[in-house]
């Protein structure tokens, strides 16, 4: 029969002689290997002081964009709930009342917004289906809670900051410091 | 009264007592680092950093440790012998500090117009003392495993018995070349005679191998550690064990593993003696200085040997059950009995002034 590979190698089942019954040559081969990698470099990263790049394609926390002036842009049009597989998304719409054009992007807008993070797989779907540009995955991720009502994040967790009055607080929630 | 008309030497009394202080101190200092040392080697063999957010690389871990035990819950199980319970972790930390007494740490020192021998106690039968209390330190697995009131523990507690009897055996054996070749008991005097010929280890290679196993065995280190076989036994005879009571046997491995590195350098690399130098023509110039030398060379030794120890932990798995009888009945035995006859033979024909 041809071998399934070119690396099988049949078991030897002969008794051991006294030298291998004292088992010292291969625990001295397998020393010798643990002794090697005493000069190999060490992988690990100190993470809290050095963090480990994300990857360009990374899908992490969301964040509710605004455009230039500063408005939000989201329409609160539902299709981002649509399109989550997880249902993790859930909001209530309310109508732009007048003088309000400043905070606005669309004459409805979303009231509340809300993720649930535990629910969110981070498929970045909701991303896709926004017509509006409104909703983005950060390269954040969720930290660490007490408990689970710390997990759906409101409005004021996922808001970007605004661009014309906190110009500092925007570059920084885009990463572009 | 009467005691002071004995005629006691009071500062010889004093001096031993500040050398038992100063030697038990330093071998639990020794064994807090030697903790620190241990996960440090184990990191670095495996790729990694080992612990080092604790102080300047990591020193102060140790002392984290130490207060982490200290302040965990001490639990007495309510099925448990509460006297045996609390007695086994006591008599193991008790019998590996006191190997301590019969190892010659250095050469003499001259104070206040004395001689002090850094020795405890220069007794003509060291290597039995060492033999009797290294067999006691098997009672601290015993009671602690028995009283428990566990079956994993009982199970570690016969295993490490059972282990400890059958290694003492083979170690023996290779301990009476040695002492054939030495003709004496005292482990002062055969630190001497290495000071002045060649190491035992020149003589006894396959002594020395068969003693350092057996070591390995007597200290529960991998690949003998079976009586706290994590991965069948639960942690075995120390599983019942919280706190500093569980510090403590820990924390006696630490203390064995030197103490044994010390009785192997002691009988086999020339104990405290500095290699290629005369120390007796060295003290006549430095005087006690070559003291303070001699045991920096010990403890150089013996911190060879500690690494040595986690070498091997780290590298090899532990051994199966049947797997270390075998090795200790049907090949350690055997090959120590060779070892003894040959060097008894050697040494007769010696005395019989045959040339070689
Ligand atoms: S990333 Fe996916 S799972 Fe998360 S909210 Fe958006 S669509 Fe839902
Ligand atoms: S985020 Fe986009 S898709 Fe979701 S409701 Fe707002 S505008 Fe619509």
């Amino acid at each position: 029969m041809e071998a399934l590979t070119s690396r099988a190698k049949a078991v030897d089942r002969k008794p051991m002689t006294f030298l291998e019954r004292l088992y010292l040559w291969n625990i001295l081969k397998g020393m010798i290997i643990t002794f090697s990698h005493i000069f190999k470099k060490k992988p690990t990263i100190q993470y809290p002081e050095v963090k480990r790049p994300f990857s360009p394609v990374f899908r992490g926390l969301h964040v509710l964009n605004r455009d230039e002036e500063g408005r939000e842009r989201c329409t609160a049009c539902g299709l981002c709930a649509v399109a989550c597989p997880a249902e993790a998304i859930t909001m209530e719409a309310a109508e732009r009342l007048p003088g309000e054009e400043n905070l606005y992007r669309e004459e409805k807008y979303a009231a509340k917004y809300e993720i649930n993070m535990l629910r969110c797989i981070f498929c970045g779907l909701c991303e896709e289906a926004c017509p509006k540009d409104a909703i983005y995955l950060s390269e954040t991720f969720a930290p660490a809670n007490f408990n689970r009502k710390g997990f759906v994040y409101g409005k004021d967790n996922l808001l970007i900051p605004n661009p014309t009055t906190q110009p500092e607080a925007t570059a920084k929630a885009k990463g572009l410091n | 009264m009467t005691l002071l008309s004995l005629n006691i030497d009071w500062i010889l009394l004093i001096e031993k007592l500040a050398l038992i202080a100063i030697v038990v101190f330093a071998s639990l200092g020794i064994a807090l680092y030697t903790t620190f040392g241990e996960r440090k080697v184990a990191a670095i063999l495996q790729d990694r950093p080992g612990p080092n957010r604790a102080g300047p690389f990591g020193l102060l871990q140790p002392l984290a440790d130490g207060v982490k035990m200290f302040t965990k819950e001490d639990i007495i199980p309510s099925s448990a012998s509460k006297w045996l319970f609390i007695l086994g972790p006591g008599l193991a930390m008790t019998a590996s500090l006191m190997t301590c007494a019969v190892i010659p740490w250095g050469g003499t020192i001259e104070l206040f117009g004395r001689t002090i021998s850094l020795q405890i106690a220069d007794i003509n039968i060291g290597i039995l003392y060492i033999f009797a209390v290294v067999s006691l330190g098997v009672y601290g697995i015993m009671i602690g495993g028995w009283a428990s009131n566990n079956k994993f523990s009982l199970m570690a507690a016969l295993r490490g018995a059972s282990q400890a009897i059958s290694y003492e055996l083979a170690m023996g054996l290779s301990l009476i070349a040695v002492l054939m070749l030495s003709g004496s008991l005292s482990l002062g005097d055969i630190v001497k005679q290495q000071q002045a010929g060649w190491w035992n280890i020149v003589y006894q290679p396959l002594g020395f191998l068969i003693f350092f196993i057996c070591a390995l065995a007597e200290c529960n280190r991998t690949p003998f550690d079976l009586p706290e076989a994590e991965n069948e036994l639960n942690f075995g005879y120390h599983q019942e064990y919280s706190s500093m009571k569980l510090g403590f046997y820990l924390f006696a491995e630490y203390i064995n593993m030197i103490m044994s590195s010390a009785v192997m350098a002691s009988l086999y690399f020339g104990g405290y003696d500095i290699p290629f130098v005369n120390d007796a023509e060295l003290q006549t110039h430095l005087g006690n200085w070559v003291a303070l030398f001699q045991v920096g060379t010990l403890l150089i030794k013996i911190v060879f040997f500690i690494f040595l120890f986690m070498w091997i932990r780290w590298t090899i798995p532990r051994f199966r059950y049947d797997q270390l009888m075998n090795l200790g009945w049907k090949s350690m035995i055997p090959l120590a009995l060779v070892n003894m006859l040959v060097t008894g033979a050697l040494v007769l024909l010696k005395m019989n002034n045959w040339h070689f």
